[in-house]
């Protein structure tokens, strides 16, 4: 069965660490949907937010595959109910027939208009991987110029940390 | 006190137990190399032809002593000349730190003269790589190289160090040896399990690979064998581990295995795999493979539960912990159907030679050279091979009486391996050394016989030469209509004269008799010898588990 997981993984902040990680997924043949890194609050570490869709036996050898790299200090899978964001920049085409419907669509989806000009408008918006999909649907119709996602972050709820579990 | 980068670098390996290193000097190492002499009392450093030689040699140094194996290269092509050595020693999980030097930091990222990103290039063929850029660093970083290399499943790690870092210079206090870094033990709960599915098996199968071999507990699994009334097959890595002489041990199982090894494994209902990773030249089709046994995995390396075959008990632990925990807790068991099937598949196995010995006639086949071997050779000989046919023959006539005394690339299956791994072999040992090699995989590093005959390393080289690539050959034979595309060598070589040309000594076998008498000269001679032996071009490697087939599409006979 295909599922769509999240992988969160601390690895030493060293030069060259995300390629060890990547370049793994390459020679094993994973399938990642998005992967992001950034800072922690141990300086020492990153973490990387993998997310993938597969069946267990390609999130096993993902875990375990992962957790044999040298700099690869911790690698969980996220609770299904953890907190994921995602961030988006959109620009779409305006014009005085489509501005009232984006921005009611703004609105909504609590996003906000970063940028104006006479024939575009450039979004942020954050949230759930879906509704950031969802919004990307929405926008179609009046014309995407460009955009660009983050991938997902998230957090397990409560007040643990991945480094402790 | 303090030290060049360089002088850090010979010292640290010293201080490891590096006793005999491998390698070719050139730009980039030219400081390492100063500091080699300067403490060439300390450590023995062997110049080879090539610096893949060296890096097979480093391997074969560590096969046979089970030490961490070292190999150093300049920058640039000195280092990629390393990377087909690095991945070999890789596939087989063989312990080896290799050095390269590099541009000083300053040209780093230049495209300067000889550089090479080794780090980058050589990123998935080892367990772990550095590029040092701070000489405060180097001392611990080498340690930390040698603990990862010979910690949990061994592996090569790869130490690249700018020029500058050489030559700068630091503090450097002698440390002791690093240890391995411990596994995690294997919980109650696991042990139970293994104690419960071993206790219900009425016909257990031990299946040891190279984690078992490389830990040398052939000596320990025979016990519990004894006890449980199990039978032994290894891998082609867990060769050696055990003594063939053992009637519990059934040889290696898989695509060219004993007939009764891969047998039985087949009939068994669990199989207990030892630092085994069920490779696909093991398993042949893997979706039939041991449908309807049961599996007990024990291994250092998570990632390889599950990976190749479901298995019902997968225990990623401290391995002979593990193993030693279940067998004290098992009690003994006696399996008399089990021993019948065995003893059938084995009366089987011996018809089979039979009738392979009677088929030969008074042809010198590859079965007459290894008899001739196993007579003459003495327990403590190390048999290195190539790749092909010569190397399937080696693993399954071959008698091997003690642990380590087998060196050959299994998993990357390197051709050009034997040479350089049999030098290797003999300098950290000093044992005797027998090279079993073809024409084809001889041709592509024949160059280190002027290594061997640098040093007097005194190796046996017994080239089985049918003037073909056999093994690919045999596959056209069976499976391409016998289209011979490019496997017929037709060469003309004269190896006694290139023997005596690099300064060996060169001999020629067309009959048993002959290669008898040439193998005893050469056995006992002191120096490095080739004997040539002509063996026919069809001669097959069976049994053969053909392409995609499993067990129950053995091959045991081929009409020619």
């Amino acid at each position: 069965m295909n599922n769509n997981f999240v992988i969160a993984v601390y690895v030493e902040n060293k030069f060259g660490v995300l390629t060890r990680v990547t370049s793994m997924f390459t020679r094993r043949g994973f399938n990642i949907d998005a992967l992001t890194v950034g800072e922690t609050e141990c300086p020492e570490y990153s973490r990387i937010t993998i997310s993938l869709s597969g069946d267990g036996y390609a999130r096993e050898q993902l875990i375990n595959q992962l957790r044999k790299l040298y700099n690869v200090k911790k690698v969980e899978v996220l609770d299904s109910d953890s907190i994921k964001r995602e961030l988006m920049l959109i620009k779409v085409k305006n014009s005085s027939e489509t501005r009232p419907d984006i921005m009611s669509a703004v609105e909504v989806y609590r996003a906000k208009v970063i940028d104006y000009t006479t024939d575009s408008l450039c979004i942020e918006i954050t949230g759930d991987p879906t509704k950031i999909d969802a919004f990307v649907r929405l926008m179609q119709p009046y014309g995407i110029i460009e955009m660009c996602r983050t991938g997902v972050v998230a957090l397990e709820r409560g007040n643990s940390t991945l480094l402790d579990k | 006190m303090k030290l060049t980068g360089a002088e850090i670098i010979i010292s640290t390996l010293i201080e490891q137990g590096a006793t005999d290193v491998f390698g070719y000097p050139g730009g980039q190492v030219i400081n390492i190399y100063d500091a080699l002499y300067k403490y060439r009392d300390k450590i023995n450093h062997v110049l080879t032809a090539h610096e893949q030689g060296a890096a097979h040699a480093a391997d074969g140094y560590s096969r046979v002593t089970g030490k961490v194996g070292v190999v150093i290269a300049t920058s640039g092509p000195g280092a990629t000349n390393l990377v087909t050595g690095i991945a070999t020693a890789m596939l087989d999980s063989i312990p080896m730190v290799a050095i390269t030097g590099n541009v000083p930091c300053s040209l780093v990222g230049k495209d300067s003269f000889q550089e090479i990103d080794i780090t980058g290039i050589t990123l998935p063929i080892t367990k772990h790589n550095f590029f040092v850029n701070k000489v405060e660093e180097l001392a611990d970083t080498i340690r930390l190289a040698f603990q990862i290399a010979k910690s949990g499943r061994p592996g090569p790690v790869l130490i690249d160090v700018p020029k500058d870092v050489q030559v700068a210079t630091y503090e450097f206090e002698e440390q002791s040896v690093v240890e391995k870094t411990p596994m995690p033990k294997a919980s109650e709960a696991e042990i139970d399990a293994a104690v419960k599915l071993l206790s219900e098996a009425k016909r257990p199968y031990i299946y040891i690979g190279g984690g078992a071999a490389g830990l040398g507990m052939g000596g320990k699994v025979l016990a519990l064998a004894d006890k449980i009334d199990a039978y032994i097959g290894c891998t082609f890595m867990g060769l050696s581990a055990i003594s063939d002489d053992e009637p519990r041990f059934l040889g290696m199982q898989g695509m060219h295995g004993h007939y009764a090894s891969s047998m039985a494994q087949k009939d068994a209902d669990l199989i207990l795999g030892i630092g085994v990773r069920f490779s696909d030249r093991a398993t042949g089709n893997v979706s039939k493979y041991a449908k309807n046994t049961k599996i007990i995995q024990i291994d250092p390396d998570f990632a390889e539960i599950n990976k190749n075959v479901k298995v019902e008990l997968g225990i990623v632990a401290d391995v002979e912990d593990a193993f030693d925990r279940i067998a004290a807790k098992l009690e003994a068991a006696k399996h008399d159907e089990w021993n019948d099937i065995v003893n059938a598949y084995k009366a089987k196995e011996k018809e089979l030679d039979a009738e392979a010995i009677a088929a030969a006639g008074d042809a010198l086949t590859p079965r007459k050279i290894f008899g001739v071997i196993n007579k003459i050779k003495t327990e403590d000989t190390i048999i290195a091979t190539d790749v092909g046919q010569h190397q399937m023959w080696a693993a399954q006539l071959t008698h091997f009486d003690k642990p380590r005394r087998f060196a050959s690339s299994g998993g990357l299956g390197t051709m050009g391996f034997g040479l350089g791994a049999a030098i290797g072999a003999q300098v950290a040992s000093g044992d005797p050394t027998v090279l079993i090699t073809g024409d084809g995989s001889f041709g592509m590093n024949l160059n280190e016989l002027a290594t061997a005959v640098k040093y007097n390393i005194p190796v046996v080289i017994v080239l089985l030469n049918n003037g073909v690539l056999g093994m690919v050959r045999q596959w056209q034979t069976l499976f391409f209509g016998g289209r011979y595309s490019n496997t017929v060598l037709d060469r003309q070589t004269d190896f006694v004269k290139l023997a005596e040309a690099f300064g060996a000594v060169g001999m020629r076998a067309t009959t048993e008799k002959e290669f008898e008498d040439a193998f005893n000269k050469a056995f006992t001679l002191g120096r490095p010898v080739v004997i040539d032996t002509a063996i026919d071009k069809d001669e097959f490697v069976l049994p053969m588990l053909p392409p995609g087939g499993s067990i129950e599409d053995i091959i045991t006979a081929v009409q020619k």
